[in-house]
């Protein structure tokens, strides 16, 4: 089980904050696919994988990062701070 | 605290939801560090771009983000001679004119803390997990990531 967190647009796409997902996903990119083929909305969220960003264990990473081990991945979008 | 090259140096990462008080957080900060001959702060401000923004209301992931923070701060203090740092970012509803966040970095030259302010000032705007949404006219929009932020931390 890995805790999967949305945020922004990302969050308002799907419709929740976060979820507990049972994946034998070896990647970010795997898991992102196992969940575009859940429902639309997951689709509609990652059509566009250039306008996201993933944190795996709230540390910015790549869609090819190794998901062994992690307890937390986020998605969200480029981040606007300051 | 830690010693960095010669100067004590103290790092202070503040992240909340309610406002900050601006006056009295540059009044303390550095207070008593007669070795410290230079203080920078810099303080973000809601802006209202086209006029009727009607507030904005910043999400963040808690957690991540003081880590964010803490490490950016820490990498500013590895690469300027930094005796304080301070990041205070707010989270929350805001209106505009309303303070957003503020770093401040001590130095005993001003080079090293005005460019340790600008290299806080850039990952901040990019590498800490904040997103801003903007409402006007009714609507709500995600204020969207500039190609300029981005392209400012090559420079560093």
């Amino acid at each position: 089980m890995i805790d999967v967190l949305y945020f922004a647009w990302v969050r308002e796409r799907i419709g929740l904050p976060k979820e507990k997902i049972e994946t034998s996903a070896a990647t970010v990119a795997a898991l992102v696919e196992e969940l575009k083929a859940r429902e639309e909305r997951y689709e509609a969220a990652f059509a566009d994988l250039s306008a996201l960003r993933v944190a795996v264990d709230q540390e910015l990473t790549d869609f090819d990062a190794p998901l062994a081990g992690a307890r937390e991945v986020a998605f969200f979008p480029p981040m606007t701070g300051g | 605290m830690s010693d960095q090259g010669g100067l004590r140096s103290g790092l202070r990462v503040v992240v909340q939801e309610a406002p900050f008080d601006f006056g009295a957080e540059a009044e303390r900060f550095a207070a008593g560090r007669t070795d410290l001959g230079a203080v920078v702060t810099f303080t973000g401000v809601v802006r209202d771009v086209a006029g009727g923004l009607e507030g904005m209301e910043i999400e963040h992931y808690p957690g991540m983000t003081e880590k964010a923070l803490t490490e950016i701060a820490s990498e500013a203090q590895a690469r300027w001679s930094l005796g304080e740092v301070l990041v205070i970012h707010r989270y929350g509803k805001m209106a505009a004119g309303d303070r957003i966040m503020m770093v401040a970095t001590a130095s005993a030259h001003r080079q090293h803390a005005f460019e340790a302010a600008e290299y806080l000032m850039d990952y901040l705007k990019s590498r800490a997990p904040f997103w801003k949404k903007e409402s006007a006219g009714g609507d709500q929009s995600w204020v969207a990531a500039k190609d300029e932020d981005e392209a400012a931390l090559d420079r560093w």
